[in-house]
């Protein structure tokens, strides 16, 4: 393999040797000397006050160092940051200790510092806590109805904030429809579930004045400016570290009271501290996803043209605004024209405080929820109107000739082709036949569905602020050092950075280093999370790349004494041309930079160079993903037959990294529509509070994914990569649910809510049945 | 605790012998990870659920957050650590690295133990096999399908050595 044919080739993780080995250095995995153990008491109540918390017997536990309640450290630590949001916005305060009363199950209320791991728990039991219950709000349409209990009283009532968006001629659409399809969707709340857990270590190094926080995070620059804000400390005081980081999903794309709470012990006691979140504690404590519950009304011609959409929606917030909350739901809105052209469309969106965890960025980040929700309602009109829901989507695509397409609500897809991925996704899937076997196999009493979703998604935050920074570095020895703000956990940019750069400068992947994650390290940074790694970060160190493949030109002109001009450059190597063998590597000129002895005029030493890149405009990965299930009305048990995805996220960097991030997506798209839900009682008790009663999909419970690619490039980057993160988890869910759906088309079912538990669908053929069954509901 | 209610044990982990003082409730993982310094071996939901924490014990694989490390006393040991012969990696960590079969990889060093135990019992697993003995391991990751395919090049892989 050529190394100049690096981009776009299936390359082994260079992450990977560590990770086999057992080697790779977590949170819990980094021992400091002399750490002390911290431990966490959470309110086992969703709503009270705090009238009184004794500490005295935690305080004189052997081992116990310290206790911390929430009343006397609140004036310490500021309070956690939120962003995003309009002028309707409440911010209620939300301390990293809860003061005089706590508004979730799970709410921190005091902290036991201690020797050793075992004994901080210990601890926790003697803390006597004195409540006076508050009356209980934990499901957001009460939380708006007249009467509710008020979560945070400086506000009449239990509204977050609003928005009411109208877009295109609403009255005219609904006016000049043949029909108009109404549905209400709920989409569940849904755990993130990172195998690893949170987890913070602190360390306060007094003599610099520099304290040291590695956080299990996605945004360690982030986290950086909050924390010193926090704390009252300047940046340069505050050093973050993402160390191996073991999954996100966006869960670890915040600011957590943990970890002010921990870079404020290190402060106080001047030594390391460590918290390591249990899973009961994540559950509790670590932002939930989606959490939507809405009414769709969709106007419609006969054939199947989308004349108007209407969505009218409450987001399920829980009691606080965690980093990114108020910055979800409205991408619902933006998104919910999906892959088609639709004149008109509203969204009008209520979020609601509620007496439960936050709920913020969960991957695919309220994308998921806008492709439920038109890829269900193309489903179901094509099944009011009798036509193939595959027709209805052709009907409503934009043809490839129409990109940049403008959607009624404002975005700008950059470049698709819709009808190539589905036509693809048809041919492997064997639409045709496959819809011949399900009405053969109806006769037979079993119950076959096909499902599709065309999906199409915004990512690569993005514009406006979302740039990310890179920095190639060619030292005298002639290795590489590439540093990317941004912060990948999984995703392989170690690699695929490499990739950019050995491309670029023509030098060998091994000689080349990528470093992330570490706020002493890397200047500046956003960090990892909206499919924005590469289709950002990537694109800032291929521009920094770039930068130092012209100084090197530069400089080899001077040495050479030729026009830059008369310069080729092929493998890593500037000659002249037409004399091949005179000519310098680029190890050799990045010797001779460091050396500086004989450098043109004003040129600075050292062949390195920095760059940012903020991109004009998100990218619009697309596909179609087709689902075929085989569903037992007798026992309610649902066999996925067949999975096709045909992804486009244009470009490839390597392709074995793409199928990794699609097959990871779809199963995590899937457990929405099957088997994830996050459920609070009226109490607001967490009734699914461990992975005993969270169910995750499992190997046994899937099908082997049929994966291929279609490849759109975006001109929105040099590049023309667009993002791979997310694409799998927004485009699998309504492909699941449709074809559950479809499949018991002959009982009459016309929707059915996530999860698709057998159960649900047990009751649901029992129902039709005995309501005399076929009829149409 | 006091030293007179700690216990003597004395495990055998990736062939070397260890002896320590350890509270009755100490749990095994922690052994390895606190005591012994092991942190290969990963916790993720304490409950036996996810098997991050999965390793060799006298040639079956458990769960170690659901055993005491007084459990332990005697056995013998294999955690992701001992698997690779010194620089030689086992063929389930090269065929992990080859097919893609890891992202974050804290699930890991349990999905390979997991993958080998199978294929001591089982050396030529069908793919349904293969998901089945898997099913007790989580992976918020990948989707499984490269860990599939992973354990099938190192069944195979394994298989045409033993046959040479």
């Amino acid at each position: 393999m050529p190394v100049s044919k690096l981009v776009g080739a299936k390359v082994k993780r260079r992450e990977d040797p560590r990770l086999i080995r057992g080697l790779g250095q977590y949170v819990d995995d980094i021992n400091l000397p002399n750490t002390l153990h911290v431990a966490i008491l959470r309110s086992p109540h969703a709503h009270a006050r705090i009238k009184s918390i004794e500490t005295d017997a935690a305080r004189r536990h052997p081992g116990v160092v310290a206790v911390v309640t929430g009343a006397e450290i609140k004036d310490q630590i500021g309070t956690l940051p939120t962003s995003g949001g309009n002028e309707t916005l409440r911010v209620p305060k939300h301390y990293v200790l809860a003061a005089d009363k706590v508004c979730h199950v799970g709410e921190g209320i005091a902290a036991v510092v201690a020797e050793e791991r075992y004994t901080a728990p210990d601890a926790l039991d003697l803390i006597r806590v004195e409540y006076e219950l508050l009356p209980v709000v934990s499901d957001p349409e009460k939380a708006l109805a007249p009467g509710s209990p008020v979560i945070h009283s400086e506000w009449p009532d239990n509204v977050a904030f609003r928005s009411d968006l109208k877009h295109g001629n609403l009255a005219k659409a609904f006016k000049e429809a043949d029909k108009i399809i109404t549905q209400r969707l709920v989409h569940q709340r849904l755990a993130p579930i990172a195998i690893e857990p949170r987890g913070v270590l602190a360390h306060y190094l007094s003599s610099d004045k520099e304290l040291t926080v590695w956080s299990s995070t996605q945004i360690p620059h982030m986290l950086k400016s909050h924390l010193s804000q926090m704390l009252k400390l300047s940046e340069k005081q505050v050093r973050v570290i993402a160390p191996e980081v073991g999954g996100g999903f966006g869960s670890k794309l915040n600011v957590y009271a943990e970890e002010g709470l921990l870079g404020y012990l290190a402060l106080k006691l001047n030594c390391p501290v460590k918290w390591t979140e249990g899973r009961r504690e994540n559950i509790q404590a670590t932002i939930h996803g989606r959490g939507q519950v809405g009414d769709v009304e969709a106007a419609v011609k006969k054939d199947g043209t989308i004349l108007g959409l209407r969505y009218k929606v409450i987001a399920d917030i829980g009691a606080y605004h965690q980093l990114f909350t108020p910055a979800i739901p409205p991408f619902t809105g933006l998104m919910l024209s999906g892959c088609y052209k639709i004149p008109a469309i509203s969204i009008d969106l209520t979020a609601a405080f509620t007496n439960k965890m936050s709920t913020d960025a969960y991957r695919g980040a309220g994308r998921p929820e806008a492709t439920y929700v038109i890829e269900r309602m193309v489903d179901r009109i094509a099944q009011e109107l009798r036509i193939d829901p595959v027709k209805v989507r052709k009907k409503n695509f934009p043809k490839p000739a129409e990109f940049p397409f403008k959607t009624a609500t404002g975005v700008a897809y950059d470049s698709g082709n819709y009808q190539l991925a589905l036509n693809k996704a048809l041919k492997i899937v064997g639409y045709e036949k496959l819809r011949r076997d399900q009405k053969r196999l109806r006769s037979q009493r079993r119950y076959l569905g096909i499902g599709l979703s065309t999906y199409v998604e915004i990512c690569a935050m993005g514009p406006k602020g979302m740039w990310e920074y890179g920095k190639v570095e060619v030292e005298p020895t002639g290795k590489v050092r590439v540093l990317s703000g941004a912060s990948p956990h999984g995703q392989g940019q170690e690699t695929s950075f490499a990739q950019i750069v050995a491309d670029q400068l023509g030098v060998e992947m091994d000689d080349i280093t990528v470093i992330h994650g570490d706020t002493a390290a890397v200047a500046k940074g956003i960090g990892t999370f909206g499919s924005r790694a590469t289709a950002v970060g990537g694109i800032a160190i291929y521009q920094a790349a770039e930068k130092v493949k012209e100084k090197a030109r530069e400089l080899a002109s001077h040495f050479l004494e030729v026009d830059a001009d008369d310069l080729v450059f092929s493998d890593g190597r500037f000659s002249v041309k037409g004399v091949p063998k005179k000519g310098l590597t680029v190890q050799q000129i990045a010797q001779e930079a460091h050396r500086a002895k004989n450098l043109p005029k004003k040129m600075e030493p050292r062949l390195s160079a920095e760059s940012t890149f903020e991109p004009s405009n998100f990218t619009f990965p697309f596909g179609t993903h087709i689902c075929v299930v085989e569903v037992e009305p007798q026992t309610g048990k649902i066999g996925i037959k067949k999975y096709v995805a045909v992804d486009d996220c244009g470009k490839v960097i390597n392709p074995l990294l793409v199928d990794g991030q699609i097959q990871g997506g779809i199963v995590q798209g899937l457990g929405q529509a099957l088997y994830e839900e996050v459920v609070y009682d009226e109490n607001g008790q967490l009734l699914t509070g461990s992975l005993m009663n969270y169910a995750l999909p499992r190997a046994a419970d899937l099908p082997r994914l049929n994966l291929t690619r279609t490849e759109t490039p975006t001109p929105v980057n040099p590049l023309g990569i667009k993002g791979i993160g997310e694409a799998g988890t927004i485009g699998s869910t309504p492909a699941v649910v449709n074809a559950v759906v479809d499949a018991l088309a002959p009982f009459g079912v016309t929707h059915i809510d996530m999860p698709l538990t057998p159960q649900k669908i047990w009751s649901l053929c029992q129902e039709t049945k005995a309501a005399g069954s076929g009829g149409r509901r | 605790m006091d030293a007179a209610t700690k216990k003597k044990v004395s495990i055998r982990i990736n062939g070397v012998e260890h002896s320590h003082e350890v509270e009755p409730r100490l749990l095994l993982v922690h052994f390895l990870r606190d005591v012994i310094g092991l942190t290969g071996t990963h916790i993720g939901c304490e409950t036996s659920i996810c098997g991050a924490c999965t390793i060799m014990l006298d040639n079956a694989a458990v769960k170690s957050c659901t055993v005491l490390a007084v459990q332990a006393d005697g056995a013998d040991l294999l955690t992701i650590e001992g698997l690779a012969q010194g620089e030689k990696l086992h063929p389930l960590q090269e065929a992990f690295w080859e097919c893609h079969g890891l992202q974050c990889g804290y699930c890991t060093p349990g999905m390979i133990l997991c993958a080998h135990q199978l294929l001591l019992r089982n050396p030529q697993p069908a793919e349904d096999e293969i998901r089945h003995a898997l099913d007790g391991n989580l992976c918020r990751c990948t989707g499984y399908q490269h860990i599939v395919d992973a354990v099938q090049q190192a069944a195979k892989r394994m298989g045409q050595k033993t046959k040479k």
